[in-house]
């Protein structure tokens, strides 16, 4: 017997959804076991995590609350996972962009506080640019390899901040804890509907990259590069500028995540700002198929397993890695499920030329 | 500055690296880039002393961190080799697992510490003879026997690479798989068993660090020192030797902003920090820009062989 592999048409997006939440199924099964072998009932951990992501208004908000960075994110990291480059350091812009926006705060909180916040969404924004441009100009330059350059970025960019808050920018008032100064009243975003409004930044950002994306020449020429670099050549496109391009909004959307954070979640800058955002959403994108839409359900739904994997911890006694565990095998499984999306596999019992006439 | 006991530091810090980065060249030369170092070397490291602790057995704890290291690999393995999911995203999962994975295992393992009859095991053994040159006997043959066995594993897996015909056929596997297969080298094989090698490698790697550099648990011991690895394969150019020289020098980059605290230089501690990260990335521009083909990764690195697509 032979096993051979045969690349399929295009499927169906209805049974590729059925891959997809069979996948999950499979990965909520393989967790479940891991659970169980803990001692714990995987059904009562299942059922709290949802109480502890759904189960009251205040959990609700903390989901969505977690949910805004995963999204705004994940379109970053899917502008550039578009064109195949590797962006691991959206950890690193986003903390640029909370850096440059921190500073706007913190030095000019005299400002009217819709000309504070513009200019520190607009520095967010910069600083997460700054951090996508280093490494897409040496990508686009000489080829250098950028899955190491953005990582490494991450770390040099959160030795940066750790820096600053154990030394320069240490709140002389915190007692000798280092901690940096609090944001003013004026530099803090305002709520709307009992949220803080970066929802709203969330679904407007979604809406633009999904039109950058879909329906815009550079959008399509980053497709292009990223299916096929010599067809891109050949096309014309111009390369250098096109992932310069690319990776200045990738950061610089991630760079806006850093405002978002300092402004209306921790209302400080500090080493912890991204809580792990920037790996995270790298899940999010790839299961979301980079696609916006399906980047906010993935990301709403991580961000519910976020808040309740931190619910049935205290409830059941379970480490904080073991969300991450749970993600990755989500992943492992996602990766794994898109071969039956794209082969169909022969088993090849007789002869070759029988199965040729079955291709046929 | 530049002293004896820096350069020797030097080489003990560059050992874990050493071994990931051995563990990715044997990867990579069959084709697959794994982005999943810092996994393995984090689930090794969390095994390595869950079992050192729980056995006091050093022999024990090496044997199952290097297992560690291979079942992450083998996740890794199935996923890209068997149904050609993407490396890069494979590699990233597995990453995000073994961080995972070494947080949970770890969580009750914090601030734990060996037994002196454990750690005796690793002290350091003078080589007879050259242990006794000056100044090179102090810096290269007085280490604990985990230097030496990185050493030895490079020696080994350089002359594997170049000088066996296995070695040929999985450079072939990783340069052209198409033709590899023609002449009817088992592809999937090749792969599959340099690809857990290489996560056992990288699970020693991580070892090395819970058990005798750190060598007490600390959460996200590694510290991007599996990415470095990664950085590092470029930087030695896919060459078992050269990543002896690369390993030491980045071992030495490692610890200088400690030594440096110690001259009174009066820049914080957390600038220096950063200089492993930066000059990793100044050096990875700089080996970008010498074009030369002796220099380049294994050309189907990265793809996944779909022998019907021929």
């Amino acid at each position: 017997m032979q096993i051979r592999l045969v690349k399929k048409a295009d499927i169906g997006t209805r049974r590729q959804t059925l891959i997809f939440l069979a996948a999950i199924f499979l990965a909520l099964f393989t967790t479940g076991l891991f659970i169980l072998f803990l001692g714990l009932n995987p059904i009562r951990v299942y059922i709290s995590m949802i109480n502890g992501a759904f189960g009251s208004a205040y959990r609700l908000e903390q989901t969505f609350v977690n949910a805004i960075p995963l999204i705004i994110t994940s379109l970053g990291i899917a502008i550039a996972f578009r064109m195949k480059f590797w962006n691991i350091g959206a950890e690193g812009q986003i903390i640029m962009g909370a850096f440059f926006a921190s500073y706007v705060a913190l030095n000019h909180s005299d400002l009217s506080r819709p000309v504070l916040l513009s200019i520190m969404f607009l520095a967010g924004f910069i600083g997460g640019a700054i951090w996508g441009f280093i490494p897409a100009f040496f990508k686009a330059k000489w080829g250098t390899n950028e899955t190491i350059i953005t990582l490494m970025m991450n770390y040099v960019a959160l030795k940066w901040i750790i820096y600053l808050q154990f030394g320069p920018w240490k709140d002389p008032s915190a007692l000798g804890f280092p901690k940096i100064p609090n944001f003013a009243e004026n530099a803090i975003l305002p709520k709307l509907f009992g949220l803080h409004i970066g929802w709203i930044i969330a679904l407007i950002l979604v809406v633009l990259v999904y039109i950058f994306m879909n329906r815009s020449k550079k959008g399509f020429e980053i497709a292009v590069i990223g299916e096929s670099i010599n067809t891109a050549r050949y096309a014309g496109i111009n390369i250098f500028r096109t992932i310069i391009l690319a990776m200045v909004l990738s950061g610089g959307i991630c760079g806006i995540v850093g405002m978002i954070q300092t402004s209306g979640v921790n209302l400080t800058l500090s080493k912890e700002i991204t809580g792990g955002v920037g790996y995270t959403a790298i899940i999010t994108a790839w299961l979301g198929a980079l696609k916006p839409h399906w980047i906010v359900l993935v990301s709403v739904l991580f961000a519910a397993l976020i808040q309740g994997s931190s619910y049935i911890q205290s409830a059941f006694g379970l480490s904080a890695a073991s969300a991450q565990l749970f993600q990755a095998i989500i992943l492992f499984f996602v990766l794994g499920s898109e071969f039956f999306a794209r082969y169909k596999v022969i088993f090849d019992w007789k002869s070759l030329s029988k199965a040729k006439e079955d291709r046929e | 500055m530049i002293t004896v006991a820096f350069l020797k530091a030097a080489i003990i810090a560059g050992t874990p690296l050493l071994f990931a980065t051995l563990g990715e060249i044997i990867t990579e030369k069959a084709g697959n880039l794994n982005l999943g170092v810092e996994g393995m070397m984090l689930m090794g490291a969390v095994i390595g002393f869950q079992m050192g602790y729980s056995s006091n057995s050093p022999l024990l704890a090496l044997i199952f961190a290097a297992l560690a290291g291979g079942i992450g690999a083998f996740i890794y393995a199935f996923l890209t080799v068997s149904l050609r999911a993407n490396q890069v995203v494979s590699g990233l999962a597995l990453t995000i697992f073994g961080t995972g994975f070494a947080g949970f295992v770890g969580q009750k393992l914090v601030g734990l510490k060996m037994t002196d009859e454990f750690n005796d095991f690793f002290r350091e053994l003078k080589i007879p003879g050259l242990g006794d040159i000056p100044y090179f006997g102090e810096i290269l043959f007085n280490h604990d026997m985990f230097v030496y066995l990185g050493f030895i594993t490079a020696i080994i897996l350089g002359l594997y690479l170049y000088k066996t015909g296995r070695g040929l056929n999985l450079r072939a596997v990783g340069e052209n798989p198409a033709a590899a297969d023609a002449a009817s080298v088992r592809i999937t094989r090749y792969k599959y068993i340099h690809i857990l090698i290489g996560g056992a490698l990288c699970g020693l790697g991580g070892a090395y660090l819970s058990l005798v550099y750190v060598p007490v648990w600390q959460e996200n011991i590694t510290a991007g020192r599996g990415w470095i690895a990664v950085a590092l394969v470029i930087f030695s150019a896919w060459n078992p030797y050269r990543a002896i020289f690369g390993a030491y020098l980045f071992g030495g980059l490692d610890i200088i902003g400690f030594r440096l605290q110690g001259t009174g230089i009066a820049i914080s501690q957390y600038v220096f920090d950063m200089v492993p990260y930066v000059v990793t990335i100044i050096i990875l521009v700089i080996v970008s820009l010498r074009k030369d083909k002796r220099n380049a990764p294994p050309k189907s690195l990265g793809e996944p062989y779909f022998r019907e697509e021929r």
